[in-house]
């Protein structure tokens, strides 16, 4: 629980920083502090945690995993944020406060056991991020990026709010504990309104991991904020909806999966799967395919709620994890790309390979990963999710995500077929030492993990 | 002692030597291939060709899903090895007139994937197959994507594409038998020892023929295989027709059969006749050929396709005959790529009548493929006959009309090739031909290497027959026991 405290506390400081203007301690500072959360995170592994603050939170296995992949995500990202900032306006420390703000929201819905936490977690996160994506003020993309999310987020949470307040009017709780009791004990008499509020907590939970049918927001929103605030969004922020979504479903709902709620999500996790890679296919900018991508794979981390078992948990952290990590690597080069070259369509990296190797086989490691190839981590990710929901037998959704993994070889080749065999006239590109150091971290951690997955995935 | 792990060990210090050592790339790579070789050949002495696993090595891998790091080798992948680790010297030899762009990360490549096969060839279980099987086709495709010819882009994007799709239903497959197992396990044995019902073992069996067939290619999963060998690099073509292939022959043989036998005697008659349709269809198709390239990759398929319809006959002719016949292919279609590769590189064209009388003025070369191309025709005394004929007798016991037409393969093969070597090697010289400079160095070597294995094994095969010999007999055996209920 410390982490959190701590994370809250760095905010408001590097908050100071800025306002004493000592710009270059920012982000040392933050790093620093999130190092610092990090290993006081780690601590409480296996502590035997229970619920504290009356209840609110539980700080158990599930919440340090997840807390702990975010915080280095985070990390990972603020890294590549040297100089970044800088140029998009004058105020730096603002930038960092609200991420980690963000984050400290994030801490929150990864270790909730009250509906009132998640939901006070969830707004922390959002309402921060509304204002990172709108923090271009003067860019006509970011504003409309910024009010979308904004306008369909509020309507998201209004649907989250509704179907807690259902779930209380029939359970009489907001405690985790309290509601599994009320669904065990009740195998027949359970009330329809809490039918009602499991619906309804399926649409907003989806509308924060971007699944279809409420996607519609992502690539707009993907695309128009700053582009290290879209890595922050499509990794840290989707990762910790799936923790909150998992966490909800995994206590509270599973022995209505069966007879409810699987059909429906069932439902959500094709369409998801379907619609983010067609139309990935057909996206000329690179970021914008990222964006539908990134649907898509949420359609892959819901097998893991399709399927409840006993590997969902892991199968969702190997997942997030590699996909974060390979999500990490393409912005980063992304973001050199555009800075150098000015664009972000997949002809800007034409010939990357001959212009700087190095970006061009991190991005390709990256690429194989979203991918699934084996020897990274990516292809586990996609092999505990293939496994769990096969062991529910769902045959048939595994068919069509093979369907999709193979529509999603196009157009992650596409980029690997630009780098390494078009050519263009073009002068070097170069990379900073801290892009360099994160993105060949990556890198490392994303074939480490797809050779010799169980360093992480024994730990539940 | 891990005799095995230091095996597949090798090509990956090999690989990352070719990445280090940039300027003699070339050189390391082939050093590296000759102690892979050297080292195989151990292993082939310390070899006893019983029915027995040897040097089996097993590791925990991941543990939360039973995985293990098992490989081991019997009769069946030794001769396998022996493919792999046999080939890939030849191969690199014949590439040393060339100069390639950025050739230390091509030899790497390489290298690596032979890696990849050899893991293929060994694993004992199903999940260290699969990964294998996919670290074989990635450095393959961008061997054939960076220094590839025309529309290499497109055709090997076809190329990944039906491959990964094919493996992918592999994977669906393993991972729905891992957990029918009753110990958490992917390990082969418990995959024999489980009994399915038809249905189940007949969709099974499609999961995985789909994946073998896009490999070897058996009709109608070919379409990919006449593009992506013309456009590939020589090398490029040499590895998916010389090795990749028999991923394809070998996973049926090790993986598909006894794995799921109730659901491959469902489906045999119509995997034999598609074979068939393949090899009539192919070698019309050879036979219209005038790009010489072309003309050997369709002659492939019909070659592939007499191998897979000799083995889903399932006898012990069969079998062995399609053991020995995929390292004859392996040498013959070897020899064959890189003499088109000599013809190609110093005409600079592909069509065949625009040559003729090379016979002339290079004669050893003439030799060397006429040698070449008695074996692939399978002329008796030449390593081609033996193995067809084993085939061709198992087909005849499964079927006698079946083997009458995928008899003509012969001799329509006879007609194709030797009408080629009439266009090519024959005939009056004209103005480009006159100046084809006859085989040298270590051409001559790698094309003396060739023809000496095509008389040599053409004469005495009995060694290699022996290799294997226990391993399929009671292979057949055991898949005959799981069919007697």
């Amino acid at each position: 629980m410390n982490s959190l405290i701590v994370i809250s506390i760095l905010a408001i400081v590097v908050l100071y920083l800025g306002l004493f203007k000592a710009k270059n301690a920012v982000l040392p500072v933050t790093i620093i502090g999130l190092i610092a959360a990090l290993v006081l995170s780690i601590m409480e592994w296996n502590s035997g945690a229970a619920p504290i603050y009356s209840g609110m939170m539980l700080f158990d296995n599930f919440a340090v995993a997840f807390s702990s992949l975010t915080i280095v995500s985070t990390i990972l990202i603020l890294l590549l944020s040297k100089n970044y900032f800088e140029k998009i306006s004058e105020n730096v420390a603002e930038y960092y406060t609200i991420i980690l703000f963000a984050l400290a929201g994030i801490v929150v819905m990864v270790s909730y056991h009250n509906m009132a936490m998640l939901f006070v977690g969830l707004e922390i996160m959002s309402v921060s991020l509304y204002i990172l994506a709108g923090i271009k003020k003067r860019d006509f993309a970011s504003n409309e990026a910024a009010l979308k999310y904004f306008l369909m987020g509020a309507f998201s949470t209004g649907f989250l709010l509704f179907g807690i307040t259902l779930i209380y009017g029939a359970s009489h709780s907001f405690d985790l504990e309290v509601i599994k009791q009320y669904v065990i004990n009740r195998p027949t008499g359970i009330d329809p309104m809490f039918y009602v509020g499991i619906l309804l907590m399926i649409i907003g939970l989806s509308f924060k991991i971007g699944a279809a049918p409420f996607h519609f927001w992502t690539p707009d929103v993907y695309e128009g904020s700053p582009t290290l605030i879209t890595v922050f969004m499509s990794t840290v922020v989707k990762t910790a909806g799936f923790a909150a979504f998992l966490r909800l479903f995994s206590v509270c709902f599973a022995p209505l999966a069966e007879d409810f709620w699987m059909p429906t999500l069932l439902v959500i996790t094709i369409l998801t799967l379907f619609i983010g890679n067609i139309t990935a296919l057909y996206q000329t900018n690179f970021k914008r395919m990222l964006a539908y991508s990134s649907i898509s794979h949420a359609g892959y981390m819901l097998f893991a709620i399709v399927a409840l078992g006993a590997t969902s948990t892991n199968s969702v952290f190997i997942y997030a994890a590699a996909y974060s990590i390979a999500s990490i690597i393409a912005f980063g080069v992304l973001i050199l790309v555009k800075e150098q070259t000015g664009g972000e369509n997949f002809n800007n990296f034409n010939g990357l390979g001959k212009k700087n190797p190095f970006l061009a086989f991190v991005l390709t490691i990256s690429m194989l990963s979203l991918a699934g190839i084996p020897l990274t981590a990516g292809f586990i990710g996609k092999f505990f999710m293939f496994s769990t929901a096969l062991a529910q037998y769902h045959i048939w959704l595994i068919v069509f995500a093979i369907i999709n993994a193979v529509i999603g070889i196009f157009y992650y080749f596409k980029v690997i077929a630009a780098m390494y065999f078009k050519d263009t006239e073009r002068k070097e590109l170069t990379s900073t030492p801290y892009y360099k150091i994160v993105l060949s971290v990556s890198a490392i951690v994303t074939i480490i993990l797809g050779i010799y997955p169980s360093l992480i995935t024994d730990l539940f | 002692m891990d005799y095995l792990l230091l095996l597949l060990v090798f090509p990956l210090i090999g690989s990352l030597a070719c990445l280090l050592n940039k300027k003699a790339a070339k050189e390391t790579a082939f050093i590296s291939s000759l102690i892979t070789l050297a080292y195989a050949i151990v292993l082939l002495t310390k070899f006893v060709p019983d029915d027995s696993r040897q040097f089996v090595v097993d590791y925990p891998w991941i543990a939360q899903f039973g995985i293990h790091f098992k490989a081991g080798i019997d009769g069946i992948s030794m001769i396998m090895v022996l493919l792999t680790t046999g080939l890939i010297p030849l191969i690199i030899l014949s590439s040393f007139n060339r100069t390639f762009k950025n050739s230390s990360a091509l030899y790497a490549l390489i290298l690596f994937m032979q890696f990849g096969l050899l893991i293929v060839f060994t694993a004992l279980d199903g999940f260290l197959f699969y990964v294998g099987w996919e670290i074989a086709l990635i450095p393959i495709y961008f061997i054939c994507a960076i220094w590839g010819g025309v529309d290499r882009i497109r055709v090997n994007m076809k190329f990944f594409i039906y491959t990964f799709a094919g493996s992918l239903f592999m994977l669906l497959g393993i991972i729905y038998l891992h957990l029918q197992t009753t110990g958490n396990s992917y390990d082969i044995d418990a995959f024999y020892a489980l009994d399915l019902d038809s249905v189940t073992q007949g969709w099974l069996f499609w999961c995985f023929f789909i994946a073998f067939a896009i490999k070897m290619p058996i009709f109608p999963f070919h379409t990919w295989q006449p593009d992506t060998y013309t456009t590939a690099p020589t090398m490029g073509t040499m590895l998916l027709a010389g090795i990749m292939l028999k991923m394809g022959i070998y996973g049926v043989i090790r993986w598909l059969i006894p794995i799921v036998p109730i659901g491959f005697m469902e489906w045999k008659q119509l995997v034999i006749i598609l074979s068939i349709i393949g090899i009539v269809y192919a070698s019309i198709i050879a036979f219209k050929q005038k790009e010489i390239k072309r003309l050997v990759a369709y002659s492939s398929i019909a070659h592939v396709g007499l191998i897979a319809a000799g083995i889903f006959a399932w006898n012990a002719e069969g079998v062995q005959g399609g053991m020995i016949q995929m390292l004859n292919h392996g040498i013959n279609v070897i020899g064959l790529f890189f003499a088109m590769d000599i013809i190609i590189d110093r005409l600079n064209t592909q069509d065949s009548s625009q040559m003729g009388g090379i016979a002339k003025v290079a004669p050893k070369f003439a030799i060397a493929l006429l040698i070449i191309i008695l074996g692939t025709v399978a002329l008796p005394l030449t390593n081609g006959f033996i193995g067809e004929f084993l085939l061709l007798n198992a087909v005849y016991q499964y079927q006698i009309w079946f083997a009458a037409v995928a008899g003509l393969t012969i001799i329509f093969g006879a007609v194709y090739m030797l009408r080629m070597y009439k266009h090519v090697m024959q005939g009056e010289l004209n103005e480009l031909t006159s100046k084809f400079r006859d085989i040298k160095g270590s051409e001559v070597l790698v094309m003396g290497i060739i023809c000496a294995l095509i008389i040599i094994i053409g004469v005495y095969p009995k060694p290699i027959l022996n290799i294997s010999a226990a391993a399929v007999d009671t292979l057949i055996v055991q898949v005959n026991s799981k069919l007697a209920f």
